[in-house]
């Protein structure tokens, strides 16, 4: 994240990308995506999406099995449709949550850093994602929140920090409460998407035509035909 | 038992009767009412008591009671073997979690006690120190413990400190079971213990009220189907077999909220009393556009398109396969709205979300799709499908409900509504009537629809919630009277001691009326007359007479778009 949020790189790689066309009037096209946020129940995950989509914050309560929002994103010349899933955290929905998670181009493995065990459940969020996906079919980003309450700290920076880097996903911490680094880290995640997006094109050119090299001219004209504002 | 569960079909249609207008002025006279004042064993009222005999006393025309509970007991019959064949094909995968959750035990703390403590929750019931006097003062404690005694749901104070109460509970339990019985209710002076066993769970009711044990068990089964409506039968069922002593509240945290809010709507609106929904009042021209806008925005595997403003419905258009084999039962339509009025509506996009209609099917799970059409989050749209890979599909019906909405500006003639809450009393005109509650029973046999009932705003005296409840209170005694098996009564003129009430069941309606205490009984007939008068000019206002229904084609195997005739074809969740 461009603001000295630290992140942990995590490899791109192959990626569908499903392609729609916005309105039958207009010509434009926009790449979407479908963001999925997990965690336990009451970590912020829908004060993260409300935060972020409606620009405000309000006491919540907990989230009947799972809430979708639609958010546009433009990122230079390209318009990013984010459709975001934010689940439900409590325990007897967690079997329906492959339902939710399923295609998911990105995940956002949200706990609250005042809460040892939600990140606890982070972890076990990510091996389930792992069942589902391949390593570089999605992009995952641990998210620790409510830092407005950070003298209540019970998950370090340094823990979170050091579990990302191995498992090669990326790391911050927002607080959905005071809006910090909320737009950040959805700005962050739709550049990762079509980062993402590009090396999926690259790595389907390269397979198609037996290329060794790369065409970045050639990708990058791809990838302003679909996403192009 | 049967005659009295709210959840009950009703027959017949919603047509007013015309006799029934004129019936109190002919049939009831001041005098032929006083003949109940000698009964002996009523010390506190008056009353007229009209046993189940036909043609006996002064109510003939209206038909007699044990007509109407054979009709009643043979629709539940019917209803419930649909139930079952309908089970068989849906699909189940909410489940139990614990698969889920067992590696997050190896990582962390023991097993259980750390889940419980997941949700920091702010000082509420549940926080209640339950030694203390006021804890044992409240007018009704809901306990819900597992076979093996473990403590699921208290609604007041901490499970965990109740452990050795509800211990005592279970032990009660066994002992009876023990001798091959069952314990129903215990009476002590000024508490009646309810005791309802639904497979592996226990409900225990402990009240000071006035309701009946049949009205508090009616009660205890909504929370257990509040619960069933998150879970489904099935898998509590399984979770028990798998592990006796398991902790049902791993799967319930949270949830705790939904039932106590459940509870207090219980106490205070009577849908649940009545087993019937309260329909916003509204033009019927309004509410047929509004209704053939929803019959026009389908897809496949929709099953239910039901709109909703404050909770009080707008119109519901069902499968036409549906509404041939099965209704959506009132219970399954209030413990859904329940559920969505426990969520922040504000905050909530989209809604996609499994939900179990338990009296519809307790097995089995429907998708429930459910999305605000206005800022305010007062009109609701909820879409029930029993596909869950549907939801782009349920919400692209939406988005054409929505814009048929704004195109034609059904939204703000639905809000202009919407400003004055529900109706005042005063319109029926007549001064001495202070409130009422009237339920039409004469349902048409081909419009096997949904029970309703209207009922004004609470008003004047009743604005306060201890004075609501009192009301309440009073309504539950004579519903009680009114539905007794022992003794089924048709009319009770009670005189309480801060107002007068009259309630009346017909073959065509039942109604509960509340008047001032000044009334007299011949005052009381002549408002009785008014307000029937005046339900029948409103009645195309304030009730759904013909709710629409649809046909959610093309469908393959599901054969052609016409409508069906033999409509019990079980097979059809088999289908999807
Ligand atoms: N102090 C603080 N409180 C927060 C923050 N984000 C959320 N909360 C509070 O935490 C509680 C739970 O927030 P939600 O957004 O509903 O949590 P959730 O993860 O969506 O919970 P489920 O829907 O049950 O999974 C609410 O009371 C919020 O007000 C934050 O950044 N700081
Ligand atoms: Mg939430």
């Amino acid at each position: 994240m461009g603001n000295g949020q630290e992140m942990a790189q995590r490899t791109t790689g192959n990626k569908e990308v499903s392609f729609l066309q916005d309105a039958p009037g207009s010509k434009e096209f926009s790449c979407v995506f479908k963001v999925v946020l997990l965690g336990s129940s009451s970590v912020g995950k829908t004060s993260l999406a409300y935060r972020y989509v409606k620009k405000d914050f309000q006491d919540s309560l907990p989230t009947v099995g799972c809430s979708f929002f639609n958010q546009c994103v433009t990122l230079d010349a390209t318009t990013v449709k984010l459709e975001i899933w934010d689940t439900a955290g409590q325990e007897k929905y967690h079997s329906v949550c492959h339902l939710y998670y399923r295609g998911a181009n990105a995940a956002l493995l949200v706990y609250d850093i005042t809460r040892k065990e939600s990140f606890e459940k982070a972890k076990v969020w990510l091996s389930e994602l792992e069942k589902e996906f391949l390593q570089n079919e999605i992009v995952i980003i641990l998210v620790g929140n409510k830092l407005d309450l950070s003298e209540e700290r019970e998950v370090t920076i340094e823990e979170a920090k050091e579990f990302a880097k191995t498992n090669c996903i990326l790391y911050t911490e927002t607080s959905a409460k005071s809006d910090y680094q909320v737009t950040e880290l959805f700005v962050t995640l739709a550049h990762e998407l079509l980062e993402l997006e590009q090396q999926k094109e690259k790595l389907r050119h390269t397979t198609h035509w037996k290329k060794s090299r790369v065409d970045l001219q050639e990708t990058a004209s791809r990838r302003m035909k679909c996403c192009q504002k | 038992m049967e005659a009295e569960d709210p959840g009950l079909p009703p027959k017949g249609g919603m047509d007013l009767p015309q006799d029934g207008v004129d019936l109190p002025e002919q049939k009831i006279s001041p005098g032929s009412m006083d003949t109940g004042e000698d009964e002996p064993s009523v010390a506190l009222d008056e009353q007229v008591e009209l046993p189940g005999a036909q043609n006996n006393g002064p109510l003939s025309v209206a038909g007699g009671k044990g007509d109407v509970q054979e009709e009643l007991t043979e629709t539940r019959e019917e209803s419930s073997e649909k139930d079952l064949s309908d089970s068989a094909s849906t699909d189940n995968t909410l489940e139990d979690s614990s698969e889920f959750s067992r590696p997050m035990v190896m990582d962390g703390g023991p097993p259980g006690e750390e889940e419980v403590a997941v949700q920091p929750r702010p000082p509420t019931h549940r926080d209640e120190d339950v030694t203390a006097e006021s804890w044992r003062a409240h007018r009704k404690h809901i306990f819900v413990l597992s076979e093996a005694g473990k403590p699921i749901y208290s609604r007041y104070g901490n499970e965990e400190a109740l452990s050795s109460t509800m211990g005592v509970m279970m032990a009660l339990v066994s002992f009876i079971q023990s001798g091959d019985n069952s314990i129903r209710s215990i009476y002590s002076d000024d508490r009646k213990l309810v005791f309802v066993q639904q497979g592996p769970l226990v409900l225990v009711s402990v009240s000071s009220t006035l309701q009946s044990e049949q009205q508090l068990r009616q009660e205890l089964l909504y929370v257990y189907y509040q619960i069933i409506s998150m879970l489904t039968q099935a898998s509590i069922t399984r979770i028990f077999e798998r592990k006796k002593n398991y902790d049902l509240r791993r799967l319930l945290t949270g949830s705790e909220k939904i039932l106590d809010r459940l509870l207090n709507l219980v106490e205070s609106d009577p849908c649940f009393l009545l087993g019937a929904v309260r329909c916003l009042p509204l033009q019927p021209a309004l509410r047929d556009s509004l209704g053939s806008l929803l019959q026009k925005a389908i897809t496949p595997n929709l099953v239910f398109s039901i709109l909703v403003a404050r909770s009080q419905l707008v119109t519901t258009v069902q499968e036409k396969t549906v509404i041939d084999d099965c209704r959506l039962e009132p219970t399954d339509l209030h413990l859904l709205l329940n559920l969505i009025g426990a969520t922040s509506a504000f905050q909530t996009g989209e809604i996609w979300t499994p939900i179990c209609l338990p009296r519809f099917n307790p097995d089995c799970y429907f998708y429930a799709y459910i999305s605000y059409l206005d800022a305010d989050c007062t009109v609701c749209l909820i879409l029930l499908s029993t596909d869950k890979e549907s939801f782009y599909s349920v919400s692209d019906c939406k988005k054409r409900i929505e814009e048929g909405m704004r195109t034609q500006s059904y939204l703000q003639a639905l809000s202009s509504g919407l400003k004055s809450p529900s109706y005042s009393v005063a319109m029926v005109g007549a001064p001495d009537l202070r409130h009422f509650m009237y339920k039409p029973l004469d349902i048409p046999d081909n419009y096997r629809q949904l029970p309703q009932f209207t009922s004004p705003e609470l008003e004047g005296p009743y604005c306060s919630e201890s004075e609501r409840h009192r009301l309440f209170d009073l309504y539950h005694y004579l519903h009680s009277r009114i539905h007794s098996t022992a003794r089924p009564l048709r009319l009770i003129y009670h005189v309480a001691e801060k107002e007068t009430l009259l309630a009346w069941v017909t073959s065509k309606f039942e109604l509960y009326t509340c008047f001032s205490p000044l009334v007299t009984k011949a005052g009381a007939i002549n408002v009785l007359t008014k307000l029937l008068r005046w339900i029948k000019k409103e009645e195309d206002r304030l009730f759904i007479r013909y709710p629409p229904k649809y046909s959610t084609t093309p469908n393959p195997g599901k054969g052609s778009k016409g409508p069906r005739t033999e409509g019990a074809e079980n097979g059809f969740f088999g289908g999807l």
